[in-house]
């Protein structure tokens, strides 16, 4: 019997800019991508801000990785979701959020998707593992 | 149960490193497996050898070494280790330098995945 995939879910609660985390944790995104598995992200928290569109990193010295987010699709990560409240509590309405591909069909720009807590609930409980950035 | 354990931050600064080793030695006493160890971000100072602490502390870089004697698997992530000066040759025995294709492995494989660090 073949072996089923195993989901692993991330969840990015760190602001992106000020410490390594998120930067390093997409890292990871990217690479575990490749491999057998059904991955998930979840922003919350100060995550949220990392999936803000719009970043400006030249005063940081750094050099930003927000368009990194914009071929999470191509990678086929497509399961890219925010904390609803995390993002509303911090000023931040879908609009704001970054493009993360388009449809392959309608060539329509994909946003994560915005859900509950309780729907977030619902999604740890079925994972394998989750590692947190 | 198979545990694998993945450490983000560095020695001494951060409490991580000694949770971490406290908890491989309470879960293979009470008969666990453990995968592996994973060191990422800051967590890859954790295994050079250059570090030489005071005789009357902890030397954080020979526990893990020694763990890894016992056939616990130790892996610095490349990237993370490239980025700050961490190379074979300053490594303790007994752990090794791969990608982040381990730390996949080690997810799908162990049946719990513990995180320390901030």
């Amino acid at each position: 019997m073949a072996e089923e995939v195993k989901k692993i879910m991330f969840t990015v609660r760190k602001p992106p800019h000020g410490s390594i985390y998120v930067y390093e944790g997409l890292e990871v995104k990217l690479i575990m991508a490749a491999y057998d598995a059904d991955i998930s992200v979840v922003f919350m928290d100060d995550g949220v801000f990392a999936v803000k569109r719009g970043q400006d990193t030249k005063e940081l010295g750094i050099k930003g990785f927000e368009a990194t987010y914009g071929a999470l699709v191509d990678y086929e990560i497509q399961k890219v979701f925010v904390d609803r409240q995390s993002m509303e509590s911090r000023g931040m309405t879908e609009e704001d959020l970054v493009i993360i591909g388009e449809d392959e069909d309608t060539e329509e720009p994909i946003r994560p998707q915005v859900v509950d807590a309780s729907e977030i609930a619902a999604m740890m409980a079925e994972q394998h593992n989750i590692l947190s950035f | 149960m198979k545990i694998a354990v993945c450490i983000y931050e560095g020695p001494y600064n951060h409490e991580a490193s000694d949770s971490a080793y406290n908890f491989i030695k309470a879960a293979i006493d009470k008969g666990h497996e453990i995968q592996g160890i994973f060191f990422y971000h800051d967590g890859v100072y954790n295994v050079t050898k250059l570090m030489e602490p005071p005789q009357d502390d902890r030397h954080i870089a020979n526990r893990w070494s020694e763990l890894g004697a016992k056939g616990i698997d130790i892996v610095v992530c490349i990237a993370a280790a490239k980025r700050r000066g961490i190379v074979d040759d300053v490594l303790v025995p007994n752990v090794r330098i791969s990608g982040l294709g381990q730390l996949t492995m080690m997810a799908i494989q162990a049946d719990r995945m513990v995180v320390f660090g901030d």
